[in-house]
C-alpha cells in the first residue's frame, strides 16, 4: 500500500501542520507559552461543570448536620443558588486572580493550603525523581547493552514490576520490611516530632523540611528528615525509575543502530564504552520530554505515597477533603494541579527545544 | 507506535493460515527467544486472571462479604491457618477469598472502561480526523489538556460526581469503569485520529471517493479497518491501567463497598494500620493480585509493543536457522522504502 506512494506524494500526506512554516525558536516559545491557557481553561471549565453537576458543595459537605432552613442560608450566602453560568463566569474571574476559593470544611483559602502543603509535595517529587534518575538511567543502559540476553530479560521484568507495583503497595511492602521488621526507618511522616517542634521556631521556613533542617544547622535534623524520606521516595520513585529505564533503554538501542556509532565501532571502540560515551547522550533527550508527563503521573502518586506513609502533603490533604466531602477544596486543589502540570510542562517544551533544535518545528 | 514504522509496518502481512493472522497468535510466530518468553508468560498470567475472575464463585471458599459459617465467626486478623489460608482482615472477612473475588471485580471494570473508551476515542478519532477543521483543532488541545493532567485526579472528579463516592456493586463498577474511561479517551481518540490522517491519504481513499462512497462509508470501511493496528497494544496497556487506577481509587476509599464486591485497593487500604502492628498478610495477597495480573496483561502489552517495531523485534541468530527471517521480521523479497525512494530519484 505504503510503497506505491511516489515521493512527489509526500508532502502532503503528512498531516495538515498549520503552524510548520518557518519560525525559530522565539516563535515557538510564543506559540507554545499561548498553549498554556487554553490547556488551564478547559480543565478549569471541566472540574468546575463536572463537580457542579452533583449539586452545591454545601449540601454535599454538610446534608446531614444543618436544618433545611439553615442550609438554603448558607447557600444562598455563598451564592449556589444563582444559575449555573453566572457561577462559572464569576469562578473563571476568580481563578483569573489566583482566588481558588475557600474551602468548606475548615474555611481557608485554597491557596493557603497550596502554599502550605506544596512544599512537603514538591520535597517528596524531588526525592522520587532523584531515585528514579539513579536507578533507571544506568539499568537502562545497561539493558541496552545486553540487549535480548539474560541481564536485559531480568532488567525488563523489573521495569514492568516498577510500574505494576501500585505506590501504596510498595510504600505497605517497605514499611512492612524496614520499619516494622528490621526497624532501620520510621513508620510514617516528614520528621519525627522533636525535629519538627525545632523547626517551628525558624524565623522564616519553607515547608520543605531538607531546607529547613540545613538552615537549622543541626545534622541529626538533616539525618532525621533523610532518614524519613527513604521510604516514601522510594516507593514513589520506583514507578517513574521503571518508566526511565524502558525509555533509555529503548532510545540507547536506537542510537546504537545510528551511522556514527557505527562508525565509532568500527575505529574498534568496545561495544561498552559505545553505549556509555556515544550512545546514550542523544538517547537522554526524550527523557527531558518525558518527565513533563511524568509530573503528572509523580502527583497522582504523590497522593497515594502520602497518604501510605502520612507525608503531610497536598495529596494527603486531597485525600482529607476528599474524606470530608469538602468539594470546594477538592475541586480548587485540582484546579490549581491544573495550572502547575501546565506550567511545568510548558518549561519541560522549553527545555527540550533549547537542547533538541528538532522540536522547534 | 511512533509514525515513523508505520510504512515498514503496513506492508503486507506474512502470509499464514487464518489461525496464524489473529493478532496475538500472529505475534506469538514471530517472537522469539526471551520475547517469547515473556508473551507466552504474560499470556499465561493472564489466561490465570481471567480464569479466576470467571470461575470465582467455585474457587473461593467463602462469601466475599461473608463473617461467619457454622462453626461460628471467623474472628478479625486471624493468621493464615487451615480454615483461612490467607488470614482474615480487620473486618473479620476471609483474605484468600477477597482476594479471589476482587479478580472479578477487576475484570468487570476492565471490560466496561475499555469498551466504553474505545467505542468513544474511535469515533471520536475518526471524526477528527477524517473531517479535520475546526472540530479537530479544538479536539486536539482538549484531548492534550486531559492526556497531561494527573489521571488519578481526574478519575476522582468523575467517581464523585457519578457516584458521590461510594455505591453498590454494579454503580461501583460503572463508575470506576466510566472515571476510568475519560481518562483513556485521549489515548485511544490520538492513535486513531494519527492513523486516519495517514490513511485519508491513501490512493484507495481517493479511488473510493471518486466511485462515489460517502463519506461514512470511507471512514467506516476504508479507513477505521486500516486504522486499528496498534489498538491491542493500547488496548492491553489500558488494561493494566484501569486495574491500577481501579485500585488507586479504592485505596483513596472511593471503592466499591466491602459489602457489594471485593476491591484489592479497598483491602489494601483497610490493612494500611495492620502493617504498622506487623500484620503483613491483609496486605501482602491483595498487592500480590494486583501486581500479578497487572504484570501479565504488561507483559502481553510490551511484547506485542516490541514486535510490531522493528527496531526493538528481537531477531534470530541467522547461523541458528538461516531458513526462518522472513517468519520473524519485515518480508525482505519486497522493496524497502529506501529502495523504492532511490528508484524513483
Amino acid at each position: 500500500m505504503t510503497t506505491s506512494l511516489l515521493p512527489t506524494d509526500a508532502p502532503s500526506v503528512v498531516a495538515p501542520k498549520p503552524k510548520s512554516a518557518g519560525g525559530g525558536l522565539g516563535r515557538y516559545l510564543l506559540i507554545r507559552f499561548l498553549l498554556i491557557f487554553p490547556t488551564i481553561f478547559i480543565l478549569v471549565t471541566l472540574v468546575f461543570l463536572l463537580m457542579r453537576t452533583i449539586g452545591d458543595p454545601i449540601t454535599a459537605a454538610q446534608g446531614g448536620r444543618l436544618t433545611a432552613d439553615q442550609l438554603a442560608e448558607r447557600i444562598h450566602a455563598a451564592g449556589y443558588d444563582r444559575p449555573v453560568l453566572v457561577q462559572y463566569f464569576e469562578y473563571l474571574g476568580q481563578v483569573f486572580t489566583g482566588n481558588f476559593g475557600n474551602t468548606i470544611s475548615d474555611n481557608r483559602p485554597v491557596t493557603e493550603v497550596l502554599v502550605t502543603y506544596g512544599g512537603a509535595t514538591l520535597e517528596l517529587a524531588f526525592y522520587a525523581l532523584i531515585v528514579a534518575f539513579i536507578v533507571g538511567i544506568p539499568l537502562g543502559m545497561l539493558a541496552a547493552y545486553f540487549r535480548d540476553r539474560f541481564p536485559d530479560a531480568v532488567l525488563r521484568i523489573f521495569a514492568i514490576l516498577c510500574y505494576a507495583t501500585p505506590v501504596f503497595f510498595a510504600g505497605l511492602l517497605l514499611k512492612l520490611i524496614f520499619s516494622v521488621w528490621l526497624q532501620w526507618l520510621p513508620v510514617a511522616g516528614r520528621a519525627s516530632t522533636r525535629t519538627e517542634l525545632n523547626m517551628q521556631s525558624l524565623p522564616n521556613k519553607t515547608g520543605i523540611y531538607l531546607i529547613d533542617a540545613i538552615s537549622l544547622g543541626s545534622p541529626a535534623a538533616i539525618g532525621d528528615v533523610l532518614a524519613h524520606a527513604v521510604l516514601p521516595g522510594i516507593a514513589l520513585g520506583l514507578l517513574t525509575a521503571g518508566v526511565f529505564l524502558r525509555l533509555v533503554r529503548t532510545n540507547v538501542i536506537g542510537t546504537l543502530g545510528t551511522d556514527y556509532v557505527d562508525a565509532a565501532r568500527s575505529r574498534g571502540v568496545s561495544e561498552f564504552r559505545l553505549v556509555r560515551k556515544h550512545a546514550y547522550k542523544p538517547a537522554l533527550i526524550p527523557i527531558i520530554t518525558v518527565i513533563g508527563l511524568q509530573i503528572a503521573l509523580l502527583l497522582g502518586g504523590a497522593v497515594l505515597t502520602e497518604t501510605t506513609f502520612e507525608w503531610k502533603g497536598l495529596g494527603f490533604q486531597l485525600a482529607a477533603y476528599l474524606g470530608a466531602r469538602d468539594f470546594v477544596a477538592v475541586q480548587g486543589i485540582v484546579a490549581l494541579l491544573a495550572v502547575f502540570v501546565a506550567v511545568t510542562n510548558f518549561v519541560v517544551d522549553v527545555i527540550a527545544a533549547l537542547i533538541d533544535p528538532r522540536v522547534r518545528y | 507506535m511512533s509514525a515513523d514504522t508505520a510504512p515498514l509496518s503496513s506492508l503486507p502481512p506474512v502470509k499464514g493460515n487464518f489461525l496464524g493472522r489473529l493478532p496475538v497468535l500472529k505475534q506469538l510466530r514471530q517472537s522469539v527467544g526471551l520475547q517469547r518468553g515473556m508473551l507466552v508468560t504474560g499470556l499465561v498470567i493472564t489466561a490465570l486472571f481471567l480464569l479466576v475472575a470467571l470461575f470465582a464463585p467455585v474457587i473461593a471458599p467463602y462469601g466475599f462479604a461473608q463473617l461467619r459459617d457454622d462453626s461460628g465467626a471467623f474472628g478479625a486478623q486471624q493468621p493464615p491457618s487451615a480454615q483461612h489460608i490467607m488470614g482474615t482482615t480487620v473486618g473479620g472477612y476471609d483474605v484468600f477469598s477477597r482476594v479471589i473475588w476482587g479478580a472479578q471485580t477487576a475484570v468487570m471494570v476492565i471490560v466496561f472502561a475499555v469498551v466504553f473508551s474505545i467505542i468513544a476515542g474511535i469515533l471520536l478519532g475518526l471524526v477528527s480526523g477524517y473531517l479535520g477543521g475546526w472540530l479537530d483543532r479544538v479536539l486536539v488541545v482538549i484531548g492534550d489538556a486531559i492526556y497531561a493532567f494527573p489521571s488519578l485526579l481526574l478519575a476522582i472528579v468523575l467517581s464523585i460526581v457519578i457516584s458521590g463516592g461510594q455505591s453498590n456493586l454494579w454503580g461501583g463498577i460503572i463508575a470506576a469503569a466510566l472515571s476510568i474511561t475519560v481518562v483513556f479517551i485521549p489515548q485511544y481518540y490520538r492513535v486513531i485520529r494519527a492513523e486516519t490522517i495517514r490513511i485519508k491519504a491513501e490512493p484507495y481513499v481517493e479511488s473510493a471517493k471518486m466511485l462515489g462512497a460517502s463519506t461514512s462509508r470511507i471512514m467506516f470501511r476504508h479507513v477505521l479497518r486500516n486504522a486499528t493496528r496498534t489498538l491491542p497494544i493500547i488496548f492491553t496497556l489500558n488494561s493494566s491501567e484501569a486495574i491500577l487506577t481501579l485500585a488507586g481509587l479504592g485505596f483513596l476509599g472511593f471503592g466499591i463497598e466491602p459489602t457489594a464486591a471485593a476491591e484489592w485497593g479497598y483491602d489494601l487500604n483497610k490493612a494500611l494500620s495492620d502493617v504498622t502492628s506487623g500484620i503483613w498478610w491483609t496486605a501482602l495477597f491483595p498487592g500480590l493480585a494486583i501486581v500479578l495480573s497487572v504484570l501479565g496483561i504488561t507483559l502481553v502489552g510490551e511484547s506485542l509493543n516490541d514486535l510490531a517495531d522493528p527496531r526493538l523485534r528481537g531477531r534470530k541468530r541467522v547461523k541458528v536457522k538461516s531458513g526462518a527471517v522472513s517468519e520473524t521480521s519485515v518480508d525482505r523479497t519486497l522493496p524497502s522504502d529506501e529502495d523504492i525512494l532511490e528508484e524513483n530519484a
